[in-house]
């Protein structure tokens, strides 16, 4: 249930009702978690929030459209799950959504597409070069072979620095899209964006920078 | 809105108040109080930010499909309240060759106020009164005096929160109390005061305390930028426009873009305006026995600029040539650092109201420095939410600081150890950004471009802006306080320090979006438009409300100044009317 339904089935109010207390409105404001919001490409949630109408439109559109390949697709999040991984505390890039984010960006920001597009061609003429496959055909090792040559610009061959260049801007977005998921605003800690009472920072974090 | 439109509009308005921001929004509030019968020209759409379907504040970033991030119709983030931006289809802009300007205009009821940053400082009684200073630019007709009674009714009514300083040139409001500093604001208030550099709380128009039935108190979401549910933030569209609509005396016409200010040949009086409908590029005609133009400062002289007629063959209210010229916008730099001491922070909910808690108002004397006019510093840092961009340049970051068990970190790098520099780095990062006083130049304009028109056909601006070297040099002292700044924090700064053939790393002119100064006040009729009431020299009811009339800014934001000088104008309009003057 929608957090608007059900403050208004406990009987408090219903938005933009003329007089209702601003803090409840607020609250009514806070938004029920989407389950569908990680993964839905078309996700009517992404229409809900104060567009303007051209932007609804240019939204729908982008929506519509679809960039990346499937093979793309598949490498995209292959390199995003290495950058960001499932470990004890939160989930992977791809439970993230971050794959469809990418896709997402990629239309809404054309200059990415050439630095995105050529940069998974360059890393699959790596691969093939290297292990005779497409990066995606690549054993795991074979995979990591490579990302090592990429990941670390002030190790980096000058050979690699079309590579590093790209592997940079893939986790970047990788990083931009998982923090930002659901999963990644819990994993990071984030406890804002809902009405609260702001006394100034907890008495032990004063303690502990000596400002009590 | 409509529910309280004026039901049989008047053939002829008492006023016609063109533009809806700060100055428009003040206007329109007095007048229709006093009793005028007010049409209001905005030329976007209706905006009102406790609107379902406007509203953006509390969404999650998860909940916009580009996790927050800008476009070109949002500049500031697809979550923020401004609709426009630098750069608006249909409706361009040219610069000389040489020069730069950015112009940010928002097409929608209450203007650029809907997202602005709230920062409402006074300006000094020193800064009406620069080039007896130190014989720079202009004095304003009218001193600190004079404007403090209205300085003091602005706050009461739209509230402001601070602390009483007694600084000389920084006056106190009637402050609403001022929220605690965050950790790095508290860090830096320490830090500083080693530096003897103030560092006190912030002066924002966000209420921490009720003041009236209309608005509700702040819930501390960090999101003023979004505009207030609760109407807690000011912005002139809820707090202004729609209080004067329920007066029953305010038309409003929304998608009206004011083409020109229509006079009468004889008698050299405005009579009304002619404006675009943009929903269906015909042209409409508003009349009107007052006009008050409140477009924004370029857009209001570009709108004078437009209205010529063979009485007014410059242009109207421009016999003196000054409209256009005078733009001048705040300086601006700005510098960020990784704060080691800040990484690993303790969780909790840090958002605060929409900005900063602190601030450093001008701590120096210009007498010692090699450069005019001063600034003030705005700080930002915390454990924001995250959204795109959130984690962006990580490989320039992460091998500045060994790793947490003290072993030397590469830069860069992917898995689970990234994972965990991402949770170690959140919260660690501070930033600070100068805003200068430029100094008023005559060459510094903005004119007709004689080749160019709108897609409503309206000729446009050209601007010619070039910083000197007054504003270069404080950008190169910003800097170096800004390293001052982060060192005695105990950061890193990150980035270069931007050298002389970067303009020290000083925003191009207008992107600090307080641009003011092209219909410039005075007492002299040969080098000023309007007199010391913002009312043309030239033309007797036509008045300007924004910060066009501005002669300089000082270093504080314009908004509290533009709100408390229409204030005493639209006083001044009611006045002359009731005394049969106008």
């Amino acid at each position: 249930m929608k957090r608007r339904k059900a403050l208004q089935s406990i009987g408090l109010s219903s938005l933009g009702l003329v007089g209702l207390h601003p803090q409840i409105k607020a609250a009514e404001l806070m938004p029920a978690p989407h389950p569908d919001a990680e993964t839905g490409k078309k996700d009517p949630v992404f229409e809900q929030f104060g567009r303007t109408e051209y932007e609804a439109q240019r939204d729908a559109r982008l929506f519509a459209e679809q960039f990346f390949t499937p093979h793309e697709l598949k490498t995209i999040s292959i390199l995003a799950d290495i950058i960001i991984p499932r470990d004890e505390r939160s989930g992977s890039a791809t439970d993230a959504g971050v794959p469809a984010f990418i896709e997402f960006m990629a239309k809404d920001r054309p200059e990415m597409q050439t630095p995105l597009r050529g940069g998974l061609a360059w890393i699959d003429n790596q691969s093939k070069k290297r292990f005779g496959t497409a990066f995606s055909d690549s054993t795991p090792a074979q995979r990591i072979e490579i990302v090592e040559d990429i990941a670390y610009p002030e190790r980096g061959k000058p050979s690699m620095s079309q590579g590093i260049a790209f592997f940079s801007l893939m986790r970047n977005l990788t990083a931009s899209g998982f923090w930002s998921s659901k999963i990644g605003i819990e994993d990071i800690g984030y406890m804002g964006n809902i009405p609260n009472m702001w006394d100034g920072p907890p008495k032990e974090v004063l303690e502990k920078y000596g400002l009590l | 809105m409509n529910d309280f439109q004026i039901k049989n509009t008047p053939d002829v308005f008492d006023v016609i108040v063109i533009g809806s921001g700060a100055g428009g929004g003040m206007a329109v509030y007095e007048l229709t109080k006093a009793g005028a019968k007010v049409c209001l020209l905005e030329a976007g759409q209706h905006y009102d930010p406790a609107d379902p379907k406007y509203i953006t504040q509390l969404k999650w970033p998860y909940e916009s499909p580009r996790r927050g991030a800008s476009t070109r119709y949002r500049p500031f983030g697809d979550f923020d309240a401004a609709y426009g931006g630098w750069d608006i289809d249909g409706e361009p802009y040219t610069t000389a060759p040489g020069t730069k300007f950015r112009w940010f205009r928002s097409r929608m009821l209450g203007g650029r106020t809907n997202h602005w940053g709230r920062i409402s400082l006074r300006f000094g009684p020193d800064d009406f009164r620069r080039k007896s200073i130190d014989g720079l630019g202009e004095d304003w007709p009218i001193s600190y005096h004079e404007v403090a009674p209205f300085y003091d009714e602005v706050d009461r009514l739209i509230g402001v929160f601070g602390t009483k300083e007694n600084l000389p040139n920084d006056p106190d409001s009637i402050f609403l109390p001022a929220p605690k500093p965050r950790l790095h604001e508290m860090l830096l208030q320490k830090s500083n005061k080693r530096l003897g550099i103030t560092t006190i709380p912030s002066r924002l128009s966000i209420l921490t305390k009720k003041i009236n039935e209309d608005r509700g108190v702040c819930f501390y979401c960090n999101q003023c930028n979004r505009a207030c549910v609760a109407y807690a933030d000011f912005s002139s569209s809820s707090c202004l426009c729609n209080p004067a609509s329920k007066t029953k005396n305010l038309y409003t016409i929304n998608y009206a873009m004011a083409r020109e200010i229509l006079t009468d040949a004889r008698t050299g009086l405005a009579t009304g305006v002619s404006y675009i409908d943009t929903q269906t590029m015909e042209e409409k005609t508003v009349r009107g026995r007052i006009v008050v133009l409140a477009a924004s400062a370029c857009e209001s002289a570009r709108l004078l600029l437009n209205s010529k007629s063979a009485r007014f063959p410059q242009g109207l209210a421009n016999s003196s040539g000054v409209v256009g010229k005078y733009l001048h916008d705040s300086t601006g730099a700005s510098r960020s650092a990784l704060v080691p001491m800040l990484m690993d922070r303790t969780r909790y909910n840090e958002d605060g109201v929409g900005g900063l808690h602190v601030y450093s108002p001008w701590w120096l004397d210009n007498k010692k420095l090699d450069f005019p006019r001063g600034y003030h510093i705005e700080y930002w840092g915390g454990m924001s939410m995250p959204a795109y961009g959130f984690g962006w340049g990580i490989e320039g970051v992460n091998g500045l600081l060994p790793d947490r068990n003290g072993n030397p970190r590469e830069a860069g790098g992917y898995g689970a150890g990234l994972k965990e520099d991402y949770r170690r780095f959140y919260g660690a990062y501070v930033g600070m950004a100068g805003r200068g006083e430029a100094i008023a130049r005559e060459d510094n304009y903005c004119e007709i471009d004689p080749n160019v028109v709108d897609k409503f056909g309206i000729p446009v601006l050209r601007f010619n802006y070039k910083w000197s070297d007054h504003e270069r040099l404080q950008a190169k002292h910003m800097h170096d306080t800004f390293e001052q700044i982060i060192h005695e924090l105990g950061g890193i700064p990150l980035g270069e320090k931007p050298g002389p053939d970067q303009d020290y790393g000083l925003n191009a002119p207008g992107e600090i979006i307080h641009e003011v100064g092209t219909i410039r006040m005075g007492n002299d009729p040969n080098t000023s438009a309007l007199n010391k009431w913002q009312q043309a020299h030239d033309v007797k009811n036509l008045f300007v409300t924004d910060a066009a009339p501005f002669v300089s800014q000082g270093d504080k934001n314009c908004t509290w100044t533009i709100l408390a000088l229409s204030m005493r104008a639209s006083r001044h309009i009611v006045e002359e009317r009731k005394a049969g003057r106008l």
